[in-house]
């Protein structure tokens, strides 16, 4: 229990040492679900049908994790990494946008 | 100047929680530990100290109170007894794993079923694998001393694990008897402050507490609750020996009694101790040579010290004063024969379950205990029952 093991939050993972996690499991630090890939829990995969989309952007509000990343006021392809595959934004999207297919064969 | 007092349990340790003025006090009432934060509330409204207090809707409310508290990096206490306890239950593990220094002040009072409101140890043990630090006090002067110390030792960084008090209840919580009162400065000097460098209310830096830790955090996690107990036995010790510096008075991880040459002992935790004592100074007189331990410290266990001081012991007698209908003893029966285990042979003993919800056991019960450790003595190892119960009405 060392101040060294204290600011290591954001590199602790799955191979750390008992020593290196810190006391009580706090985690330090904001924004770091980004780090913990969640994509590897999905069915099912969306399609965005870029012929279809208006960039509406209400799929973006309605996604529970952080799928959708936005640019310049416009979605991108969905973050894979993340995606668990829930199918909100196929069913919020009024322009048929986006479909759900079974894991895998997304690609 | 220390100061003469009379005082119940309940009023002595309500007032080392006033000299130590907590952040936090997040209690709800359950006899016989009602008194304290009852005690707190009244000294909130008297101005005596800041503490927020917050009346809760429960004991699980009580410590999630503390949780958040804690969380935040002040000092949270609270006090609790019996089923309030085993309510906890739930959080109290939370307040383990993740690391906080809580303190609470625990009345014991036996676990309902059938319900009884009387002394029996059933509440605490059934948290004694919560990864609390456990502390049991004989008297009321002990009861505020250990208040004095737990903070201390709760929050040492190389612990930080939360920490309860144990008394008896009515017997030490309810009984007015003499104690000495320390000087509030010299408290206040003695327990210092709290400051914890990560705490969830630090606008500098964020923090998040209690994490979900899935099957590849959970055993590390697990194996830096077991380091922190095991720091705790050198801080307890330390702490210890520093407040018998400051105010006079030894506290060890158990107490000896009557033990340098003694053949006969037995095992025991708080008041019931000081009954036993009585017994052991008539039995003396007559020439027995019978001792006592009084464990204090029961989590960490100091099983090395303890088969050391009964190394030289005929006939041994663990008293448990809860059951736990285990099949093989109650929990300080288990741990005391656990401890021996490797360390010391030839030991006879037997663990003796007594004083369930209440029930008196006497001078002259505990000189029978001995009597009866005098014949087991010459009783083969293989024909002692693994445990009795003493105190009960029975056909004979």
């Amino acid at each position: 229990m060392s101040d060294k093991n204290l600011d290591k939050m954001g590199h602790i993972n799955e191979l750390s040492p008992w020593q290196d996690i810190t006391v009580g499991g706090f985690v330090i630090g904001e924004g770091n679900s980004k780090f913990f890939n969640t994509g590897d829990w999905r069915t099912k995969a969306p399609i965005w049908n870029q012929e279809n989309c208006k960039q509406c952007l209400l799929c973006f509000p309605w996604c529970p994790d952080s799928s959708i990343p936005i640019e310049n006021s416009k979605r991108l392809e969905f973050d894979m990494e993340h995606c668990k595959g829930c199918g909100i934004c196929a069913k919020v999207c009024p322009f048929s946008a986006i479909s759900m297919v079974a894991a895998g064969e997304e690609k | 100047m220390s100061k003469r007092a009379n005082m119940s349990g309940n009023e002595a340790i309500s007032n080392a929680i006033r000299q130590i003025n907590p952040d936090v006090v997040g209690a709800f009432p359950i006899t016989p530990s009602t008194e304290i934060p009852q005690y707190i509330s009244k000294f909130v409204a008297d101005d005596l100290i800041d503490t927020e207090f917050v009346a809760v809707e429960s004991e699980h409310s009580a410590m999630s109170v503390c949780l958040g508290a804690s969380a935040s990096g002040v000092r949270a206490m609270t006090a609790t007894s019996s089923c309030g306890m085993a309510l906890m239950y739930e959080l109290l593990y939370v307040a383990a794993s993740d690391r906080l220094p809580i303190v609470l002040a625990a009345v014991n009072r036996a676990l309902t079923g059938p319900i009884n409101i009387n002394v029996d140890h059933s509440d605490t043990m059934g948290a004694k694998d919560s990864g609390w630090i456990q502390i049991y006090s004989e008297n009321a002067q002990e009861a505020y001393d250990n208040m004095l110390m737990a903070h201390r030792i709760a929050e040492h960084p190389e612990v930080m694990l939360p920490t309860m008090i144990c008394q008896d209840g009515f017997v030490t919580s309810h009984a007015i008897g003499n104690i000495l009162l320390e000087d509030d400065d010299k408290v206040k000097a003695f327990v210092g402050t709290y400051d914890p460098e990560k705490h969830i209310l630090n606008p500098e830096e964020s923090v998040g507490v209690g994490p979900y830790s899935i099957g590849a955090y959970y055993m590390e996690m697990k194996i830096a609750q077991f380091r922190a107990m095991e720091n705790a036995r050198k801080v307890i010790s330390d702490v210890s020996s520093d407040f018998e510096k400051v105010f006079g008075r030894k506290y060890g991880m158990f107490e000896e009694y009557e033990m340098a040459d003694a053949e006969l002992a037995i095992v025991i935790m708080s008041s019931a101790a000081g009954t036993a004592k009585d017994a052991i100074d008539n039995l003396r007189a007559r020439g027995v040579k019978a001792g006592l331990i009084k464990l204090r410290v029961f989590r960490p266990f100091p099983a090395a010290e303890l088969a050391e001081a009964l190394k030289g012991v005929k006939a041994l007698a663990i008293m448990d004063r809860s059951d736990g209908f285990t099949g093989n003893g109650g929990p300080l029966g288990s741990e005391v024969k656990g401890a021996l285990y490797g360390r010391t042979d030839g030991i006879k003993t037997i663990n003796i379950v007594f004083g369930l919800g209440g029930r008196d056991v006497t001078v002259e019960g505990y000189e029978e205990v001995y009597e009866n450790l005098e014949k087991l003595k010459s009783t083969p190892a293989e024909e002692i029952p693994y445990c009795i119960h003493l105190g009960q009405r029975e056909e004979k």
